[in-house]
């Protein structure tokens, strides 16, 4: 599971200032490794044993960096009045949360942005799944939509976000078309991908018992394709916060996206990561929750050996 | 307390099901499957195929890998269309799929993400049970094939052996009046083979649906069938049909073996079918024949 978080942010972040679609088109990101190879209870001691390391390792790295960063502004190597500092970040991060920002408190901020995300994240998956599912099981449908879709994807699509503010003005509604614009095509092409990817022999035998187009739906393609589906679901959360923030700064009354420019408004470097950092959580809390569905939906598939419940 | 009696009546209702003939006739009459293939070549896979199935009838397949076999059961089922050639199932034409047709596939296709009692209920249900039925039937069927308490695990908890159980239970389940099995005991080992032909054959004696086998094992299929039908090395045709005139019940297939007219029947059939092995492993090693 940590292993997952930087990867699905970084894709997300780096897609989004290239702000370029190619990146979006690449397939479907890669399933999280759960066949992890061969291992016996016997060797769980050592298995523990080596997690400590692990563990001691990214305690070790964090401490360098963050001192290290905080070492070199405190001697003035490094501009803090530029880069920030961590000291600062975190008292910047106080001051926040006790005095609030000049268009209200900062947790109604957070739920502004919050809500946001989530709800063009819902709307931009469930139509990417819908979408994804339609095309992936009819070739006539795909073969007529397929190309505007690709046109679609070249654009780039934060540009959408000027047009929103234009036409939704400074309220929530455009910020959550613009999540769910992003969201849409990441889960789109992961849907239609694990759609074309069900064994056409698992659909011949459904069929032979009896199954109608629907039953096939439900009971064959849509389980099958829920694996590309989910891993999906990590990359685009990821896009759905980008989305609202981005949206914000481009024309907003309230929303982290807001806070940002204000700082940046003010050179306030530290002001800026300090929203950076609260956006992290979010993201990793919205990741923890992904996960714990992704374990629920996928319970079926089989674990590893190391995982399974042997005695 | 109501459930068991439920299940008891469901049991009873399939009892009767399979006492009563609940089979039909299948023939193919001069069929030929031509594909086109990605260079833009027509293959001929089956050629002007003819034979029938008699209603109650187990009727083994054999043939080269290659041959075609698959081919013409997918035709008997209506997943796929002949391009020449007439299949029927019970004297009407096959036309989209087959009603009263259940399929083993050669290759493992149950639902990985439904548990064992959801796989062997997905026919009813398509079929428009309701789950409640669906289930209690399913369980019974389970029960049937000796898989009672493993309702609940998923496909890749049983063994291989398991698993053609539950794609027996899942086909039979639906009580059909012809039963295709495309080598369905083709990937085990000797022993439970044997084991599950035993089995194949107790609960086909009470069902009696009529039963198209495909085998490359000719020991199989002469100790299972009734008729044994020999197809020739691609493009398929018909080579020779046996009828089998072994008593039934046939008793232990590791023991009838060992009887003069098996033997006798085992030598006529594997000398039809040598030549044709023969000849398909000369043209897929590139050999000229
Ligand atoms: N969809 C298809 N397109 C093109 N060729 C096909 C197609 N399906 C089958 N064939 C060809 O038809 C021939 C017969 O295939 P089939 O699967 O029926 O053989 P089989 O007798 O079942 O062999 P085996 O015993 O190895 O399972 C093969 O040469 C195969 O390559
Ligand atoms: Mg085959």
């Amino acid at each position: 599971m940590n292993d997952q978080h930087p990867s699905a942010s970084g894709v997300a972040e780096n897609a989004v200032f290239e702000s370029s679609a190619a990146s979006m088109t690449g397939g479907p990101s890669p399933l999280p490794d759960l066949a992890a190879g061969t291992r016996t209870n016997l060797a769980s001691k050592l298995r523990w044993q080596g997690r400590f390391k692990v563990w001691g390792g990214q305690l070790l790295l964090a401490v360098v960096i963050i001192g290290g960063w905080q070492w070199f502004t405190a001697e003035h190597w490094v501009d803090p009045f530029t880069y920030g500092q961590p000291t600062g970040i975190v008292h910047r991060l106080y001051t926040l949360f006790r005095d609030g920002t000049a268009f209200g408190s900062y947790p109604e901020q957070i739920l502004v942005t919050l809500q946001e995300a989530v709800y063009g994240f819902l709307i931009g998956a469930a139509a990417g799944i819908l979408m994804g599912v339609s095309l992936g099981t009819n070739r006539y449908l795909s073969s007529v939509i397929s190309p505007y879709i690709k046109v679609v994807n070249a654009i780039p699509r934060i540009v959408l976000g000027s047009i929103f503010v234009v036409a939704f003005g400074f309220g929530i509604t455009g910020k959550m078309l613009l999540a769910a614009v992003l969201v849409f095509f990441v889960v789109f092409f992961n849907a239609f991908q694990g759609v074309r990817e069900v064994d056409p022999n698992v659909i011949a035998n459904a069929r032979v018992l009896g199954a109608k187009p629907l039953h096939i739906i439900r009971h064959v393609t849509l389980p099958s394709a829920m694996t590309w589906i989910i891993a999906s679901l990590h990359t685009a959360f990821g896009f759905a916060i980008v989305g609202a923030l981005v949206a914000e700064i481009l024309g907003s009354e309230k929303g982290l996206g807001l806070v940002i420019t204000t700082a940046q408004g003010t050179f306030d470097a530290d002001g800026v990561f300090a929203v950076m950092l609260t956006v992290a959580v979010i993201t990793l809390v919205a990741e923890f929750i992904l996960t714990r569905l992704e374990r629920r939906l996928l319970a079926w598939r089989p674990q590893s050996r190391s995982d399974a419940p042997a005695i | 307390m109501t459930w068991v009696t439920s299940l008891l009546s469901v049991a009873a209702m399939s009892l009767t099901h399979g006492a009563s003939p609940h089979s039909a006739r299948v023939e193919l009459n001069g069929v030929s499957k031509r594909f086109l293939t990605p260079s833009g070549d027509v293959f001929t896979a089956i050629q002007d195929v003819t034979f029938a199935v008699e209603p109650g009838q187990f009727c083994a397949l054999v043939g080269p890998t290659g041959c075609g076999k698959s081919t013409s059961l997918s035709l008997v089922s209506g997943l796929d269309k002949p391009s020449s050639g007439t299949v029927s199932v019970g004297g009407t034409a096959v036309d989209g799929i087959a009603d009263g047709v259940s399929f083993m596939f050669q290759t493992d296709a149950l639902l990985p993400w439904k548990s064992v009692l959801a796989n062997v209920a997905l026919g009813p249900i398509f079929r428009g049970a309701s789950k409640r039925e669906a289930q209690a039937s399913a369980r019974d069927w389970l029960r049937r094939v000796g898989l009672a308490g493993f309702e609940d695990r998923y496909p890749h908890q049983l063994s291989g052996g398991m698993r053609k159980r539950v794609a027996m239970a899942a086909a039979l389940i639906n009580e059909p009046r012809i039963l295709i099995m495309d080598e369905p005991f083709g990937a085990l080992d000797v022993q439970t083979k044997a084991i599950m032909s035993n089995e194949l054959l107790a609960l086909w004696e009470q069902v009696r649906c009529s039963v198209i086998f495909i085998t490359h094992d000719l020991d199989e299929a002469v100790a299972l069938a009734d008729r044994v039908v020999v197809m020739t090395s691609s493009p398929g045709t018909v080579k020779d049909i046996y009828d089998i005139d072994l008593p039934r019940p046939r008793g232990d297939v590791q023991e009838i073996r060992f009887q003069p007219r098996f033997v006798e029947l085992q030598r006529q059939i594997w000398r039809s079918l040598r030549d044709e092995v023969e000849r398909a492993y000369a043209a897929t090693a590139g050999v000229p024949a």
